[in-house]
């Protein structure tokens, strides 16, 4: 069962998102704003209309997956997580705190309705083949939706999964990586520059959309076709502006790890609302 | 009552029990491209539809393992000891962290594995995944222990490493000393109060020999097959360090942080005795045989005699 909303719904609940997001990073005075609002737009997409989850039961055994390997975007997953109910507001607004169920990063083991407890870069999408894997011995038609950031794609490790997800013909896989084009030091062009990321994924056999991550019709579009299993593994890269929304976060590589002060906090909500 | 007769390599231990556990529908295998020397290989040839190959890119199947995990299966996913190491990260944060029900099995562990020479002989495996939480760590003493152990681990419902050996020892076990094995218990092979050897692994059978070059001299030596290095079984280690007075640790590993690190950090706090400890001090290995290895690095059953009596010596 998926919540199957509308696209206008799906655009008021992303800016109900960003407003937590940023919410809860001034709170905590710490983690990571940039790449949890240029992620969030298809976060929302997921989970507002195609991932078969039970809001009642975050543990239903044949639910689909999400993995988010770039766990460092943990506000923008407990932001939808608090759309779904999975979670209160008092839990995202003790975000980084001693005992709150809202860790730094995303982790399977303190918060209901996390899938995968990340925080090291490079290992979801290895563990979402292994769902994948286990989903087809199951012999059910669940499908497991992984997301990874472009500087990510820097670890050695997620290409070790893109060749076994090929090689295994994991239909059931899907990746959307989030081009936002920024990662902790600076631009990705500038640390190391992944180059061009869909001719590469489909020389290793993986069928692949581009779109505009922050064009609501373009991600609706997109998932549906990721959504199909024809037997081969599916990307989704989706071109992002980190921080999107946010005037003074756009497109700047200091709030990929910064927590807006109190001021900014003032004028990134005017902008929000 | 049979005693244990003849030799066996702990690895094909771990195969035959993966073959058993095929009854169980949720155990998978994952192989890096070593199952022919891990033994998985038996599993896969019955069971392919069970048995992911995922090359030779063990951080993958770390994690593999994990996802495997974490959707109800029982993932055994096993490469050589050393190229474990290379996914440590993986194991600790992928696996270990959410304490997951995922067995890793590393082959060729120690220098016991010989001529492969020093990139193979992992010798600071049972030092590094002793630290991390949540994990169970084991390395048996022969194929029949290794067999059983690979049994129990099913039912752990956590995270396990389990260190196998390439080369056939002679065995410290027959069909019926297996019944008293049991992850976390130290098993008693030999009971003497002059002093204790705990031991793991292929260093068993060699402390079961120095303990009876001791006995000819009337000494009298307790030897512990002490296969689970974590949970430490220190119950067992306070009763030995009070019966005996003096310990010997001895084992196919660096002497930082394994079995002997382990028993040294517990009696630390609780049994100051004499400890003294037989591995290998502070080096790397190279090729060779498995005896000429341990000649030079002073680990052969008389090394082992000549420590005891140095414990004796120094109560």
């Amino acid at each position: 069962m998926s919540m199957n909303l509308e696209k206008e719904e799906l655009i008021k609940m992303a800016k109900r998102c960003r407003i937590n997001i940023i919410k809860m990073v001034h709170k905590a005075q710490s983690g990571h704003p940039g790449g949890s609002l240029s992620a969030i737009d298809i976060i929302v997409g997921l989970y507002g209309s195609k991932l078969r989850i039970d809001p009642e039961n975050s543990n239903w055994e044949d639910r689909d997956r999400f993995i988010m390997s770039k766990g460092h975007a943990s506000p923008a997953i407990y932001s939808i997580l608090h759309e779904i109910g999975y979670i209160e507001e008092s839990d995202f607004m003790s975000f980084r705190t001693l005992g709150s169920i809202c860790q730094g990063h995303v982790d399977m083991k303190w918060t209901n309705g996390v899938d995968f407890s990340a925080g090291s870069l490079g290992m979801g999408l290895s563990f979402g083949l292994g769902c994948s894997f286990a989903a087809k011995l199951d012999n059910s038609d669940r499908n497991i939706w992984v997301m990874v950031g472009d500087g990510e794609t820097q670890e050695g490790q997620v290409w070790e999964a893109i060749m076994a997800a090929d090689f295994h013909n994991s239909g059931n896989l899907k990746m959307i990586i989030d081009r936002n084009g920024i990662q902790n030091d600076d631009f990705v062009s500038k640390q190391m520059e992944i180059g061009d990321i869909t001719s590469k994924l489909v020389s290793f056999g993986w069928e692949v959309k581009e779109i505009n991550g922050h064009d609501m019709d373009e991600i609706m579009d997109s998932l549906n076709w990721a959504e199909l299993n024809n037997g081969r593994p599916k990307a989704i890269v989706a071109n992002t502006i980190k921080g999107k929304g946010v005037s003074f976060m756009e497109n700047n590589p200091a709030f990929h790890g910064m927590a807006p002060n109190d001021d900014e906090l003032v004028i990134a909500l005017e902008e929000l609302s | 009552m049979s005693s244990p007769s003849g030799s066996g390599a702990s690895r094909d231990g771990y195969g035959n029990a993966l073959l058993r556990l095929a009854s169980n529908p949720d155990v998978v295998v994952l192989e890096a491209d070593l199952g022919k020397s891990t033994k998985s290989c038996h599993f896969r040839s019955q069971y392919p539809e069970r048995t992911f190959s995922l090359g030779i890119a063990e951080q993958n199947m770390m994690l593999v393992a994990a996802g495997l995990a974490s959707s109800g299966k029982i993932p055994f996913a096993s490469t050589f000891a050393i190229f474990t190491e290379r996914a440590f990260e993986q194991v600790r944060n992928g696996i270990a962290r959410p304490g997951l029900n995922a067995h890793i099995c590393g082959s060729h562990g120690g220098i016991h594995t010989g001529s492969d020479g020093s990139s193979a002989q992992t010798i600071e495996d049972l030092a590094i995944y002793r630290t991390l939480p949540n994990m169970t760590v084991i390395h048996p003493a022969d194929d029949i222990s290794a067999e059983e152990l690979t049994m129990q681990l099913v039912n752990l419902n956590g995270p396990s490493y389990m260190r196998t050996i390439r080369n056939k020892v002679t065995r410290t076990y027959d069909e019926n000393s297996i019944n008293d094995l049991e992850i976390g218990k130290g098993h008693i092979v030999l009971e003497g109060k002059d002093v204790a050897i705990i031991s793991c692994g292929v260093m068993v059978s060699k402390s079961i020999e120095a303990a009876k070059i001791l006995e000819k001299e009337g000494i009298f030596a307790t030897v512990i097959d002490m296969h689970t290095i974590k949970p430490l079984d220190t119950e067992l280690i306070d009763i030995v360090s009070n019966n005996c007075n003096c310990i010997v640790a001895v084992e196919d590993h660096s002497i930082i942080g394994g079995l002997g690190g382990a028993v040294c950090e517990h009696n630390s706090r609780t049994n100051l005795v004499p400890i003294e400890m037989i591995g290998v001090k502070d080096r790397f290995g190279e090729s060779g045989s498995s005896e000429e290895l341990f000649k030079i690095m002073n680990m052969t059953e008389h090394d082992i005699v000549t420590a005891a009596k140095l414990a004796i010596a120094r109560k």
